[in-house]
C-alpha cells in the first residue's frame, strides 16, 4: 500500500513537471515572435559580411525595445565566427546601464542617451575614457487604431495628444473629423490604451508631444505614464493584444508590433503638403536630418519631432549602444569592435530592416561606422 | 531495543556513543535551519529597511497617502496609497470567492465524493497550483476579461446603485481589481483547498459516528463535527493562500489595466498592487526608483507579516473551542 501510494505520486510529479515545463516553454514562445524569424531569413547573406576578430563572449544587457534587432545579430554574428558570442539580458535601458558603470557588462543597450550624472558613474569602468552612445538600433513608433469602418486615419501632434489626454473623448470630435474629411468616425467612446511600465516608447511619445502638440500636453515627457484617464497594459505586445482585442481603441508600439499584429497605423498631419505615413522610408528621411549632440565620439542625436519636411515622419526613436571610447576590457576589445562593425554596417542594418525597425541612413551608419575603430 | 545481556554490555555502549553523536549532529542541524530562517528573515527586512530609508529621505510626497508613483521625476514623489488599497481589495475579493468554493470542494472530496472518483480529484485540484502564474495571466488576459463583459454589464446594471458595482467608464474592458480578484481565487483555490481536504480528513471517526448515531444528516454531521474541528485548519489554509493572493505578481500585472487613481468603482479599470507595480517599474527604474520599489516591497512584508501574525492568533484563539485537541 505504501509503496503503491509512493510510486504514483512519484509519477504525479514527473507528470506534473512535464506539464509545467511545457506550458512555460509555450509562455516564452508566445512572448518573441519577431526576432526568429526574421534572423533565419536574413542569415545567409549577412554572414559573409562579417569580419571576425578575436573570439570571445560578449555580455550585454538593457533596452528591451532593441531585443529583437541585437537577436538577428548575435545569431548572425554566432554563425559567421566560430566561438564568439553575445550573450544579452534585456532587463530594461535603466539595469543596462547600471551594470555598465558597475563593470559588469562590455556594452548596454539603453533607449537614451547617457545624462550628465550616468557619464561621470562610467569614468570608473572605463579606465582613462568615458561612457559613449552609438546610435544603432532605429526605429519608429505607430499611433494604431481599431475602428470599424476607418481604414485610413490622419492625426496630428495636438489631437494625439488630446486623445491620450482624455480631452478628446469621441472618434467623432470636431478635431479628429476636421483631420479627416470624408471619413465616416463613429459616434463611439475613444478607447485609449497607454503603458503601465515604465517604458522608451512612452519616453519618445511624450517627447513628441512636449514639441509637437502645441501645448496641448501639459506634463513633462517621462517613462511614466503622467496623461488623465485612458487604460494601460503592460509591453508593446500588451498594447498591441489590446487593440486588436477593443473596438474602438488606439495606441502606440513600435512599427514592428504594428506589422506583426496587423493593426492599422495612423498618418500624421506634421504640416507638410500631405500627412506622413508610418513608414521605415518615411523615418528614414527623419534620421538623416538628426543633429548630433554629443561630442568627440559620443553620438547622441537630436530628434526633430516638430520637423514639417515632405516624407519626414516624426514620431521616432533611437536606441544606443553604450561603450567605453577607452578603457573597454582588452580581452573582448576585439570582438567587441567586430560586432558593433556588423551592426553598423550594411548588412547588419538591412537585416534588422525586415523585423520591423528602420536601418540607419547612409550618412549617419558611416559615423558610427568611424568611430568603432577608434574604440580602445 | 535495549537489552540487559551483560556480554552485550560494550557494543551497547557503542551503539550508545553514536546515536548520541547522531542526536547532536540532528539537533545542530534543525537548530542551524530555524536560526538560518530567522537570519534569512532579518537579512530581508534590513535589506529593504535600508533601501527604504535612503528613498522615503528624498521623498517630497507623502509615502502613506500620496497616489502616484513617480520616483525618477526630477522631484521624486510616490506613495502607496493606491497599491495598498488594490493589493488588499483584490485579495479580499480572492478570499471571498476561493474561501467559500475550496470547504466545498474539499468537503466534497473528503465526505462525499465515492472513493474512486475523490482521489483523481484530489490530483487535478493540485494540479492546479502547478500551472505557472503566467500562464494564469495570459488566460486571463485573453480568455477571462473578454468573457467578463457579460457579467460586469449585469452587475453594473441591476448592483450599479451600491456605488462600489458601477461602471463609470461604458465600453472599456474589464481589466480591473474585480477581475484580478476572480483571477486570484482561482490561483489560490488549490492551496486553500489542499490544506483544508487534510484537515477534514484528520476529523475522528468517532466524531463524525456520534453526530451520525444521534440521527444526524450527513450535512448535519458536517456541520457539528467536521467544520469545528476544521475550523483552525481552514483558517491557516486561507492565510496561505491570502499571502499567495497579496504577493501574486505577474498574473496581476498581465491582466490589470493600471492607474494610479484611487477608485472605489471596482468595475472601472485602473488602481494597482504592490507586486505589480515593483513588476513593471523596476525594469526601466534608475537606482532610486529601485529604491522606492523596495520600500513598497517592505510595507507589503509588513503587511503579509501582520495578516499571518493576525492569522496564528485567531488559530490560537480557537483551538480551545473547536475540539481539536481531542
Amino acid at each position: 500500500m505504501k509503496l503503491q501510494r509512493n510510486g504514483r505520486s512519484k509519477a504525479l510529479v514527473v507528470g506534473a513537471m512535464a506539464l509545467v515545463s511545457s506550458l512555460s516553454l509555450a509562455a516564452c514562445g508566445s512572448d518573441d515572435n519577431t526576432g526568429g524569424a526574421g534572423a533565419a531569413g536574413t542569415s545567409a547573406p549577412a554572414a559573409a559580411a562579417i569580419a571576425c576578430g578575436k573570439a570571445g563572449a560578449l555580455v550585454a544587457a538593457g533596452s528591451t525595445a532593441q531585443g529583437n534587432a541585437i537577436d538577428v545579430w548575435k545569431t548572425n554574428f554566432g554563425n559567421a565566427c566560430a566561438g564568439s558570442s553575445v550573450n544579452y539580458s534585456g532587463g530594461g535601458s535603466g539595469a543596462g546601464v547600471q551594470q555598465f558603470t558597475q563593470g559588469k557588462v562590455q556594452f548596454a543597450g539603453s533607449d537614451s542617451a547617457l545624462k550628465p550624472a550616468e557619464v561621470d558613474a562610467t569614468k570608473a569602468v572605463c579606465t582613462g575614457g568615458q561612457g559613449i552612445n552609438l546610435p544603432l538600433v532605429a526605429g519608429l513608433i505607430s499611433i494604431v487604431f481599431n475602428v470599424d469602418g476607418v481604414d485610413k486615419l490622419t492625426l496630428d501632434g495636438a489631437t494625439t495628444a488630446k486623445i491620450f489626454d482624455s480631452q478628446i473623448t469621441k472618434w467623432n470630435d470636431p478635431a479628429i473629423a476636421a483631420l479627416n474629411p470624408g471619413v465616416n468616425l463613429p459616434a463611439a467612446d475613444i478607447q485609449a490604451f497607454h503603458r503601465s511600465d515604465d517604458s522608451g516608447t512612452t519616453d519618445n511619445l511624450t517627447k513628441y508631444f512636449a514639441k509637437a502638440s502645441g501645448g496641448a500636453w501639459s506634463y513633462p515627457s517621462s517613462k511614466t505614464w503622467a496623461g488623465k484617464g485612458g487604460q494601460s497594459a503592460s509591453g508593446s505586445a500588451g498594447l498591441a493584444a489590446q487593440v486588436k482585442q477593443v473596438k474602438n481603441s488606439i495606441s502606440y508600439v513600435e512599427l514592428s508590433f504594428a506589422q506583426t499584429n496587423s493593426l492599422k497605423s495612423a498618418a500624421i498631419n506634421t504640416g507638410a503638403s500631405k500627412p506622413v505615413e508610418a513608414t521605415a522610408d518615411n523615418a528614414a528621411t527623419t534620421f538623416a536630418k538628426a543633429k548630433i549632440a554629443g561630442t568627440g565620439s559620443d553620438l547622441a542625436l537630436t530628434l526633430d519631432y516638430a520637423t514639417k519636411e515632405e516624407g519626414s515622419y516624426p514620431l521616432v526613436l533611437v536606441t544606443y549602444e553604450i561603450v567605453c571610447d577607452k578603457g573597454n576590457k582588452a580581452d573582448t576589445l576585439e570582438t567587441l569592435k567586430s560586432f558593433l562593425t556588423y551592426a553598423a554596417s550594411d548588412g547588419g542594418q538591412q537585416a534588422i530592416g525586415s523585423t520591423g525597425y528602420v536601418p540607419l541612413p547612409k550618412e549617419l551608419a558611416s559615423k558610427v561606422q568611424a568611430v568603432i575603430p577608434t574604440l580602445a | 531495543m535495549t537489552s540487559s545481556h551483560p556480554a552485550d554490555a560494550p557494543g551497547r555502549v557503542r551503539r550508545r556513543k553514536t546515536s548520541q553523536l547522531g542526536d547532536k549532529i540532528f539537533f545542530n542541524a534543525a537548530r542551524g535551519a530555524g536560526i538560518l530562517l530567522l537570519v534569512i528573515m532579518a537579512a530581508i527586512a534590513g535589506f529593504l529597511a535600508y533601501r527604504s530609508a535612503l528613498a522615503l529621505s528624498k521623498n517630497q510626497g507623502n509615502f502613506l497617502t500620496t497616489f502616484e508613483w513617480a520616483p525618477d521625476a526630477p522631484k521624486p514623489v510616490f506613495g502607496i496609497a493606491v497599491l495598498a488599497f488594490g493589493t488588499i481589495v483584490s485579495a479580499v475579493i480572492a478570499m471571498v470567492i476561493a474561501v467559500p468554493v475550496a470547504i466545498g470542494i474539499a468537503l466534497f472530496i473528503s465526505h462525499y465524493a465515492p472513493r474512486k472518483i475523490a482521489q483523481p480529484f484530489a490530483y487535478l485540484v493540485d494540479l492546479l497550483a502547478a500551472v505557472p502564474s503566467i500562464v494564469y495571466g495570459l488566460w486571463g488576459a485573453l480568455f477571462l476579461v473578454p468573457h467578463l463583459d457579460g457579467l460586469t454589464s449585469w452587475m453594473d446594471q441591476y448592483l450599479g446603485w451600491t456605488y462600489v458595482f458601477d461602471q463609470t467608464r461604458a465600453g472599456t474592458t474589464p481589466r480591473t481589481l474585480f477581475t484580478v480578484g476572480i483571477l486570484l481565487a482561482i490561483m489560490v483555490l488549490p492551496i486553500i483547498t489542499a490544506v483544508t481536504r487534510e484537515v477534514f480528513r484528520q476529523v475522528p471517526r468517532m466524531h463524525e459516528e456520534a453526530a451520525l448515531a444521534l440521527g444526524a444528516t450527513r450535512w448535519e454531521m458536517i456541520r457539528t463535527s467536521v467544520l469545528p474541528f476544521g475550523r483552525p485548519g481552514i483558517i491557516s489554509a486561507s492565510m496561505l493562500g491570502l499571502g499567495r493572493a497579496l504577493g501574486e505578481t505577474i498574473a496581476v500585472a498581465v491582466v490589470l489595466s493600471s492607474n494610479s487613481v484611487l477608485s472605489l468603482h471596482l468595475l472601472d479599470p485602473g488602481g494597482g498592487t504592490f507586486a505589480q507595480n515593483i513588476a513593471l517599474k523596476f525594469n526601466e527604474a534608475g537606482s532610486f526608483g529601485r529604491d522606492a520599489l523596495m520600500a513598497s516591497g517592505l510595507v507589503l512584508f509588513v503587511i503579509t507579516l501582520l495578516v499571518n501574525g493576525a492569522a496564528r492568533m485567531i488559530v490560537a484563539r480557537r483551538k480551545e473551542y473547536s475540539g481539536a485537541n481531542a
